[in-house]
């Protein structure tokens, strides 16, 4: 690699800077401190960063440069920044989880994620804005203000993991990790013209993340290229104990997936149920155009129906929030966190009631409330049970479906970014831009985001979504490698350098 | 179907220690009941005889071998707490006036 300066160093991919670190081309210091001057001369614009943790940041590049002269074998990303989701503890390092009830809580423990990336020697660059405890599609929902998209300043990066998505759009950190409820990795990834991977529910530890749905969460890579989050899928994944979802078996070979990229004679389905009437115009296309390129590199595609689907969104809105009123009873103001109203005079009723209203925001109190709702007695039947059910005719429809073809394919998202305000009161406009990526956390299958293109009005990014059965996140590598090769060698460079100047 | 009441929400918000403003009160009655309708169309689905699927990959009785690890440090858990007296976290009065 000829790097000719710190601009064009920062718009590399992981792959890339890897081997140029291990030739001794760049060090890990070089390409760090390359990384936090860009995310001091685009952040106050962005707002990807919640805290830039620099001095560990140097300190582990040091290290990794120390450790690497001196001969040591080191792993593939060894040295390469990336930036963290701050929904993932780390050990004395801000995590607020985007909301204003954890301000200034330090963790006193690494997550599993955090755990596996320091001894992949990932140099962690801080932690990365969020909607408050992951509700959320646009990063508005933040305590601390939202994050800008690199496409366009005046639009959304998705949500929640909208930090994520556009500290790698703007070319901050070529790696990120999101967490994926219902699309918080994909949705993100879709309107950046970024690679998002929701694993296999139970492939990366849930240890250290906290929970906003327990039996939806599922945390994966965030990345420039599909081979690069393979990279960090491959770092991440794999049984921890800590965790009684985890996986005990081995992680599919998704460095070989991406590696491959050829999709000859693989039967490819489009979910007849996540196209048509809501997807805007552009976004169709472009969606039309990559399936035509599917069937150019030799797959079979064929369309098919998942019934249950239409009721997938409705389900989710049981779900979720029942889970979650549960999961953030544990925001009580007593043993960590944000404290307010203790006049030594209130009960601790009051307390809690008070910390918990001046704490948190408005999506979270209705999330909250409706989860209530829907779990209290006399509802519990009719909302959560029935949902339940609605999700194993999902599961069913899956099943079916990946009795006659290998993946499945739809848009990401109905639509490109929106503007920031257009949706943030509207709850029910914005829990639409979910409805593609939410039957996937349903069923805990896996699935990817990957770029295929601008639409046609806006020329904003979109995502093509590939689902795969569960533990064969390999394929999603595979179709993804294929169409991002395709559509490189149709522009002759890859989409994301199309992201204007900041 | 279901149309929620003022007095539901406050209700609710009572449940999850929520102490709202008459506002937000107001404001969550509307939009809870418009979720509320959105969502209800799971029970248009004919799934009498369908089990639940509470998570989506069923596990049982996962153990792990008991043996002791360390737990987390204390001066760390301190540093966190709002509030801390006498080496423990101090808590408000848990008992009401009445």
């Amino acid at each position: 690699m000829s790097v000719t300066s710190e601009a064009d160093l920062v718009r590399q991919d992981a792959a890339t800077l890897s081997s140029a670190l291990s030739a001794g081309d760049i060090t890990s210091v070089e390409l760090t401190q390359a990384c936090l001057n860009r995310i001091s001369a685009v952040d106050g614009t962005i707002h990807a960063f919640l805290h830039v943790d620099t001095d560990a940041a140097l300190a582990t590049a040091q290290d990794v440069d120390r450790r690497r002269a001196a001969g040591e074998e080191l792993g593939r990303l060894a040295g390469v920044p990336l930036a963290l989701k701050d929904v993932l503890t780390m050990r004395g390092v801000p995590t607020t989880c985007g909301s204003r009830i954890l301000e200034g809580w330090r963790p006193p423990y690494d997550s599993t994620i955090v755990e596996r990336l320091r001894a992949a020697d990932v140099v962690i660059l801080g932690k990365t804005n969020m909607d408050e405890f992951a509700m959320g599609s646009s990063t508005e929902h933040s305590g601390y203000g939202p994050t800008r998209n690199p496409w366009d300043v005046e639009r959304i990066p998705g949500g929640s993991g909208g930090g994520s998505a556009a500290a790698l759009a703007a070319f901050e950190a070529p790696l990120a990790i999101g967490t994926d409820t219902g699309g918080s990795i994909r949705q993100p990834a879709s309107v950046t013209g970024t690679v998002g991977v929701k694993p296999t529910y139970g492939a990366v530890s849930r240890y250290g993340l906290v929970a906003l749905a327990s039996s939806l969460d599922q945390a994966g890579p965030c990345a420039r290229s599909v081979m690069d989050a393979a990279l960090l899928h491959e770092v991440i994944a794999g049984y921890d104990p800590r965790d009684s979802t985890s996986i005990n078996a081995p992680v599919p070979d998704v460095v070989a997936g991406a590696g491959n990229g050829d999709i000859r004679g693989m039967r490819i389905g489009l979910v007849r149920e996540l196209s048509g009437e809501g997807y805007q115009p552009g976004v169709r296309e472009s969606f039309d155009k990559a399936v035509a390129m599917l069937t150019d590199l030799g797959a079979e595609v064929v369309e098919v129906s998942c019934p249950h689907f239409d009721y997938a969104l409705g389900a989710y809105y049981l779900i979720l929030p029942s889970e979650a009123s549960s999961n953030l009873a544990r925001f009580d103001g007593m043993r960590y966190g944000l404290r307010a109203g203790d006049n030594g005079e209130a009960s601790v009723e009051e307390v809690m009631s008070r910390t918990r209203e001046v704490g948190f925001g408005a999506e979270v109190k209705r999330r909250i409330m409706l989860g209530t709702y829907a779990l209290s007695s006399g509802y519990y039947d009719a909302y959560y049970g029935q949902a339940q059910k609605v999700r194993t005719l999902i599961a069913r429809d899956f099943a079916a479906a990946f009795e006659t073809v290998d993946v499945l394919v739809s848009p990401t998202t109905p639509t490109t970014a929106f503007t920031i305000g257009e949706k943030v009161d509207d709850p029910l406009a914005m829990y639409l831009n979910d409805i593609a990526t939410i039957p996937v956390n349903l069923a805990g299958n896996c699935a990817m985001s990957v770029p295929i293109g601008l639409a046609r009005e806006d020329d904003l990014p979109v995502g093509l979504q590939i689902m795969a059965p569960a533990q064969t996140d390999d394929r999603l590598y595979r179709v993804g490698a294929a169409l991002e090769q395709a559509l490189l060698d149709k522009r002759g460079h890859a989409l994301i350098e199309e992201v204007p100047a900041l | 179907m279901a149309h929620i009441t003022r007095e539901q929400v406050q209700h609710l918000a009572h449940l999850a220690r929520l102490e709202l403003t008459d506002e937000e009160t107001a404001h969550y009655t509307d939009q809870l009941s418009a979720i509320v309708e959105a969502v209800e169309r799971v029970s248009e689905v004919a799934a009498d005889d369908i089990p639940p699927t509470s998570h989506p990959v069923p596990m049982t009785n996962v153990f792990r071998e008991d043996v002791a690890r360390p737990g987390l440090d204390r001066a760390d858990v301190q540093a966190g707490a709002p509030s801390w007296e006498d080496d423990r976290f101090r808590v408000p009065r848990i008992l009401d006036e009445d």
